[in-house]
């Protein structure tokens, strides 16, 4: 078993692609942290607990659920909405949730605009103008996700958390695979249930 | 593709860039009248890009991309060069090809998209600078003509390789001396409009992109013959003023100078007889739309 672990960065210039550091997906039924196989249910309280602890916990909706390609994706837009709704009644007063979209995934030049959009070339940009310390991406496709995942780790010290249409992403430090409805569901009802048992870092950090 | 597809989810609608909004709402997509009067309102049209300042290119892009009558369901192929840095910026599907192999996947791709969607129109349009279009991909453009392949070559000639510095292309004029080619082009500029008649195309321009509404009046129509027809070819020029010592304001003159006649970018078109005919259909359907919309908003004025 490997005995890399996916962990927030900064990894620095070409962090290397977790599978080739021997770190596998998650069978049906199972998540992974770090890149350790887990049942789903620890991942849930893990990645409610990283939301409640972040400064500002971000959610990344890309483009498989920004447009409503069918009914299904409308619906899962509705839960990733409901999901933020959750989350801005949970957190504490310092924290700053935010949902910010990924509409496509064409290089965008000359310039983004990193208040409103995060784009997969270059997502650091979205992460280091809102210090986001903690983001979930859903609805982005597979390959696109990698690419930014890696991005992240390698350039920002964030933790990335993916909720996976299909078999997981290695490159996330935590990652759900067969994200549907009811997932997005169970990640709102888990934050809900955790609220005020976390001590978010923003406290921690004027404690010391 | 068609517009109905392209919706936001309502439940992010309010966390979507205006850009995505407004492409949503006030596209051209299934406007009949669309055309280079749309520039500047819809979103889909370019409006920004990562060529120099003041490019003739940006234009032509701008006017061909307004113009296409059926954008929804177009496929623009293109190929290296400063087109290729464009094409992230427009709201139609793209194929970005190799160098010089454009007009051999833009004949599998409308033989694939007649195959596979057998009662929809589908328009395919090839994008290519004089490099890919003359030189490295020369054989790709004339058989794919020899084949009566049915498509629209579009050609954007600035005579000579500009994305690389100034080397000698197969449309530079003869004489003309640039900054990779200083000895100056010892041959004459290649005949590909009379080139592009001999081997089969049935409607060939070649002009300038000066004027807006003749690029908007020749792209529909080559679209239109390649359509029902056979191939077309518009070669039109672009010129990049970078190499050619020119500064940014300068180029819609330089177009301009270079279209008077007996200048090498007069005016010049040949029409084959099928497309002549087509053509004058086209035109007289055209004319009774016209005349019934203006009956219609005369009535409801009234």
């Amino acid at each position: 078993m490997s005995t890399y672990r996916v962990l927030p960065g900064p990894e620095h210039f070409l962090p290397p692609a977790a599978a080739s550091m021997g770190i596998r997906l998650p069978n049906p039924g199972e998540a992974h942290i770090h890149g350790v196989i887990v049942p789903e249910e620890q991942a849930y309280e893990e990645a409610a607990r990283q939301f409640l602890m972040a400064k500002v916990p971000t959610i990344f909706p890309g483009p498989l659920v920004l447009w409503a390609w069918n009914e299904k994706a409308a619906k899962k837009a509705t839960a990733v909405r409901h999901l933020f709704e959750t989350l801005k009644e949970c957190v504490q007063p310092g924290q700053k949730p935010m949902l910010i979209p990924m509409p496509d995934y064409r290089p965008k030049y000359p310039k983004i605009n990193p208040e409103i959009e995060i784009n997969p070339n270059h997502p650091n940009l979205t992460i280091w103008h809102n210090k986001i310390d903690c983001c979930m991406f859903v609805g982005v496709h597979c390959h696109q996700a990698n690419l930014s995942l890696k991005i992240i780790r390698g350039g920002t010290s964030c933790y990335t958390i993916a909720m996976c249409a299909q078999a997981g992403h290695e490159d996330a430090m935590l990652s759900f695979r067969d994200a549907s409805v009811d997932k997005i569901m169970k990640l709102a009802e888990t934050i809900k249930r955790l609220k005020g048992t976390v001590q978010p870092r923003l406290s921690t950090a004027k404690s010391h | 593709m068609s517009k109905e597809r392209i919706k936001i989810s309502e439940a992010l609608y309010d966390i979507m860039p205006s850009d995505y909004q407004d492409l949503v709402k006030s596209a051209t997509y299934g406007k009949e009248d669309r055309g280079w009067k749309d520039i500047g309102t819809a979103k889909e049209l370019i409006e920004q890009h990562s060529l120099c300042a003041g490019c003739p290119e940006s234009m032509a892009f701008r006017y061909i991309i307004a113009s296409l009558p059926n954008p929804e369901d177009t496929v623009m192929v293109g190929s290296t060069g400063c087109t290729s840095l464009v094409f992230p910026m427009v709201a139609v599907h793209n194929i970005h090809s190799l160098f010089g192999n454009q007009n051999a996947i833009a004949s599998g791709l409308k033989r694939a998209l007649s195959l596979r969607f057998p009662g929809r129109i589908k328009d395919v349009v090839v994008l290519a600078g004089d490099g890919a279009t003359v030189d490295i991909g020369l054989d790709m453009t004339l058989q794919s003509w020899f084949r009566q392949e049915k498509f629209t070559t579009i050609c954007f000639d600035n005579e000579l390789y500009a994305n690389t510095g100034g080397q000698e292309s197969g449309l530079m004029r003869k004489g003309f001396v640039a900054k990779m080619a200083p000895v100056g082009k010892q041959f004459e500029k290649v005949r590909l409009p009379e080139i592009a008649r001999e081997s089969g195309c049935h409607y060939v321009v070649q002009c300038t992109v000066s004027k807006p509404s003749l690029i908007e009046k020749v792209v529909k129509n080559a679209v239109y013959v390649a359509r029902e027809i056979g191939p077309t070819y518009l070669q039109l020029y672009t010129p990049c003023i970078l190499e050619i010592g020119k500064n940014s304001m300068e180029g819609l003159q330089e177009m301009r100078d270079s279209e008077k006649p007996n200048e090498r970018f007069a005016y010049k078109e040949f029409v084959s007889e099928p497309a002549k005919q087509l053509l004058a259909e086209l035109a007289a359907k055209e004319k009774e739309r016209k005349a019934a919309a203006k009956q219609l908003a005369g009535q409801a004025q009234a």
